[in-house]
């Protein structure tokens, strides 16, 4: 314990550097804008920005990505309430009582729970993760190959769980993933596999232009046509503090929603958008008054807002801890650190304490830096959403050719950021989520490796993953993942994905 | 009828079938001794056998038509635009590509007026250009004018 708080003090002595500050300050309001836009959610956001960090030493460019990312998570509630327009899919339950609140006259003090929530939730959850991720990877160190294969087939089997909809269209866009994945040089072979001639495929499908592609440019190509935008709700600056009557209100929505969203956020899958789900049922569920729900209840709002921030610091203790990303946005975060040189893993906090714990004490810095930038500040977020969508879409589509460009300077990425925008588009009209594509992708030279290392270690014998204890348990809780998933079809009831899916689809 | 479903997973399929006959020439070793095709070989089977699910699987019934594909047009240009610059960037250089590719989207397919194209156009090419390439020192190509 005594340890855990010298290596923070040491971790605010790197984080409050004041270069280090800037760029979480500047990472904080650029995610703030970046949730607001709508089309560019999280994902491509880190992805776009990434470019940006090349100059910047390993700390301040993770801490400014992390930045990006919670201030995104910030940043998608403003349009949520005031337009009704999720900025990013987390915010998708925040629409349905903080629109209601907004309708009623309340716009300000929904938009100072959200924030004040998201605040706790933020802070609270980094507790959490500053000391799990520590004792998680050094249990890591006894992970070889074997559990590593499964604990990565676990998690891709968790994520299809997860995943809203059809838990075999989930699937096979995860084997979709993967088998992009394969592109490239074979690590263990040296073969170049599915080149068509394109040298620059040796490193095989980059992580950044297909999240761009699939997230960024296909959003734009499914929204540029959409003719007219709605009203936005304009909040008067003095009327942001809620009622006494509000606080109290709040108050266990939003300890119950940091706690479920920090569980939610570890396992991996579409951690936000569950997590905020689970708390809007979880304080429907325990109101007296159920009925307000739907109408401007403000557990409705607190709830979910803090869930899906607290499931931000969550979904970092895998990546940290594990190298395992639990979701597409980690996994977008673990290649934007390799690029700049780092392994995150059961080793990082050995070998990097200073950017671990510079890291952590970040983010505390920017739940403070955002809670003092969001409300002051949102006259100019909203103002930002009256610039027409005729011209905001040409702008982001510069931004993506840009970040994905700069990523290796080639034009090859540009032209998978086309491909995988295509691919996107296709898939989400035909309802599918393409979040487990990236997934796929980033893990399968891992999921490969371990596989052939496996059997390598066995002269190939496939029970090894069976008479190792954590690689059999890790695979025997995936059995079980797939034997309750069969349960709806014996029961014929709508389990909780497919009502997941009814309430995203407003009905 | 053609669902989304069986849309889907008809492409699912034949992707599947095309990663097998790619995968042939490549070692494929045994299962003792997996070679550089084994795991894609995996994959591709699973993703057959998902795309086959797909195909024949019982669920809510949507057309494949009634996705609502009215926006294509939009997806279509902001697709051309794209390749436009991929084509372009090495060979005309960062300012002049973005420059036609905003007056593409505003003037032709916005049908926005030649002022506010203008000056847009003008401001998103030099501007992100001032941004990535000299204040963020992001190196992005110059054309054979030097700009």
């Amino acid at each position: 314990m005594l340890e855990t708080f010298q290596n923070l003090y040491f971790g605010f002595a790197v984080a409050l550097a004041p270069g280090v500050l800037l760029y979480a300050f500047l990472g904080c309001v650029v995610g703030t804008l970046v949730g607001v836009l709508p089309g560019v959610g999280p994902l491509a956001g880190i992805s776009l920005l990434l470019p940006a960090t090349f100059g910047l030493d390993a700390t301040r460019a993770i801490v400014m990505l992390a930045g990006i990312y919670y201030g995104a998570m910030y940043g998608g509630s403003t349009t949520s309430i005031l337009m009704r327009i999720p900025g990013e899919a987390a915010s998708v339950m925040t629409c349905i009582d903080g629109y209601a609140m907004a309708r009623k006259g309340r716009a300000g003090p929904a938009l100072s729970i959200a924030a004040v929530g998201s605040y706790v939730a933020g802070t609270v959850s980094v507790v959490a993760l500053m000391f799990l991720a520590p004792p998680l990877a050094h249990f890591a160190l006894r992970f070889g190959p074997p559990e590593y294969f499964a604990l990565l087939v676990l998690g891709l089997l968790v994520l299809a769980y997860m995943s809203t909809g059809s838990m075999i269209k989930a699937l096979a866009m995860a084997v979709l993933g993967l088998l992009l994945g394969m592109v490239g040089i074979d690590q263990m072979s040296g073969y170049f596999r599915y080149h068509y001639g394109v040298v620059e495929l040796g490193d095989g499908l980059g992580v950044v232009p297909a999240a761009v592609g699939l997230f960024g440019l296909s959003e734009i190509m499914l929204t540029a046509g959409q003719a007219v935008r709605p009203d936005v709700i304009r909040p008067r600056l003095r009327e942001l503090l809620p009622s006494r009557q509000e606080w109290r209100e709040s108050a266990g929505p939003i300890g119950r929603g940091t706690t479920l969203g920090f569980l939610i956020g570890i396992i991996p899958g579409s951690a936000h958008i569950i997590s905020s789900f689970v708390s809007y049922a979880v304080e429907r569920r325990w109101s007296r008054r159920p009925e307000e729900f739907g109408k401007g209840a403000v557990a409705g709002l607190a709830g979910p807002e803090s869930a899906n921030n607290s499931a931000t610091s969550g979904a970092f203790v895998p990546m940290l801890a594990l190298g395992v990303p639990s979701g597409p946005i980690p996994a977008v975060m673990l290649a934007a650190m390799m690029v700049h040189g780092v392994s995150p893993g059961p080793l990082l906090i050995r070998q990097q304490p200073e950017l671990f714990w510079g890291f952590i004490a970040s983010m505390y810095v920017g739940n403070v830096v955002l809670l003092v930038l969001n409300l002051p500040l949102v006259g100019l977020f909203v103002n930002l959403l009256r610039i027409p969508y005729h011209f905001l879409y040409p702008a982001i589509l510069v931004f993506s050719i840009v970040g994905v460009y700069a990523v290796n300077n080639s034009v090859v990425d540009v032209w998978i950021m086309l491909g995988m925008a295509l691919v996107g588009y296709g898939l989400r009209k035909l309802d599918f989520e393409t979040a487990p594509i990236v997934l796929g992708l980033v893990l399968a030279p891992i999921i490969e490796m371990s596989l052939r290392q496996s059997l390598a270690m066995s002269d190939g014998q496939y029970a090894i993953f069976l008479t190792r204890p954590i690689a059999a348990t890790l695979l025997a809780v995936g059995a079980a993942l797939m034997l309750l998933s069969l349960r709806p079809l014996l029961t014929r009831s709508l389990d909780w994905r497919a009502r997941l899916t009814l309430a995203e689809k407003g009905e | 009828m053609l669902t989304a479903d069986r849309l889907a997973g008809g492409v699912l399929v034949a992707l599947a079938l095309g990663v097998l006959v790619e995968s042939r020439a490549l070692p494929i070793g045994s299962l003792r001794n997996p070679g550089p095709a084994f795991v894609p070989a995996v994959l591709a089977l699973l993703l057959l056998g998902f795309g086959i699910l797909l195909i024949a699987r019982r669920g809510p019934v949507v057309r494949a038509a009634d996705a609502g594909w009215s926006d294509w047009r939009h997806a279509v240009a902001i697709l051309a635009a794209c390749a436009f610059a991929a084509l372009a960037l090495e060979r005309l250089g960062y300012r002049l590509t973005i420059l036609i590719v905003m007056v593409f989207l505003l003037a032709l397919v916005e049908r926005r007026g030649v002022l506010a194209t203008s000056l847009f156009a003008v401001a998103l090419a030099f501007g992100s250009y001032y941004l990535f390439g000299t204040i963020l020192r992001v190196p992005l190509p110059l054309g054979p004018l030097g700009f």
